[in-house]
């Protein structure tokens, strides 16, 4: 990749990051806490979604 | 009116609100993935080279921080989201031109078109249909990007083949945990502008999209 493209890529990635952190430290300090049950429920279609992935690179394998 | 009728009809007003945001973000979500993908079949016919892709993606990474969230509660915020959709699809032909040259390359652009569609479909239908409360997910998902993009950062001086890949499958877990945090976000009525919220999943439909590009093509690659 040119320097420049380079250079310019890392300037919006750190833009990002300025960006992202208020959200993140919002949601981390005031977003609501998970109860019983809860990861749970994110996890499985997560986990289906990681077998999903795995499935369709041995498909192209 | 009573304090139970009032309680009614706010709710009854809440609901249809909520409604209204989920309908306005699917049918404007539906309407720049086709435009999108318009402008990813130009720059195939018009061959445009691989830079096109990392300009087109600046451009519209930049609108979407400084243009976007000033403009998203006027009607030229359509404008803008079908702007910033439409050059990250003109930059997408690119890198499909890039895969179609490899060997498998159509099953691989295939297989990652499709299976970018079943994920979206999947965990946007399972959020919706659960109507669970997935906002407590908001830390790790904003703390995870954060981590991805001192990781991609890193990379783009770094270039390891490896940290790539684990880059990308890190995206796709975050993007499809942002999918789940962001549709029960509109169900919920924590965000109440479809355009902020059609953003939002066209950037995670977007992310899987490359990112099993990546995978796919790495792995599909002959050895």
């Amino acid at each position: 990749m040119n320097i420049w493209l380079q250079i310019g890529s890392a300037v919006v990635v750190v833009l990002m990051l300025v960006f992202l952190y208020p959200a993140a430290k919002h949601w981390l300090q005031n977003g609501p806490k998970a109860e019983k049950g809860d990861w749970q429920a994110a996890a499985i279609p997560l986990l289906l979604v990681v077998g999903f992935v795995i499935l369709l690179i041995m498909m192209v394998r | 009116m009573n304090t139970l009728d009032r309680a009614i009809g706010r709710s009854t007003e809440q609901t249809f609100a909520t409604n209204k945001v989920i309908k306005n973000t699917y049918m404007l979500l539906s309407a720049t993935l086709i435009f999108s993908g318009m402008m990813a079949m130009l720059s195939l016919y018009l061959a445009v080279p691989m830079w096109t892709y990392t300009v087109s993606v600046i451009v519209a990474m930049l609108m979407g921080m400084f243009v976007l969230p000033r403009t998203a509660d006027s009607a030229a915020g359509l404008g803008v989201i079908f702007a910033i959709t439409g050059l990250m699809g003109f930059g997408l032909g690119a890198v499909i031109s890039l895969y179609l040259q490899l060997p498998n390359g159509p099953q691989t652009v295939g297989l990652a078109l499709g299976g970018t569609g079943i994920i979206f479909l999947g965990l946007s239908g399972y959020a919706l249909s659960s109507r669970r409360d997935f906002s407590f997910m908001g830390g790790f998902i904003f703390a995870g990007m954060m981590v991805m993009m001192v990781a991609v950062l890193a990379n783009i001086f770094l270039q390891i083949p490896a940290l790539q890949l684990a880059i990308a499958s890190g995206f796709i877990l975050l993007m499809s945990g942002f999918i789940l945090f962001q549709t029960s976000q509109m169900v919920h009525g924590g965000e109440t502008n479809y355009i902020h919220a059609t953003y939002g999943l066209y950037l995670s439909i977007f992310n899987i999209f490359i990112s099993l590009l990546q995978i796919l093509g790495i792995f599909g690659g002959d050895d």
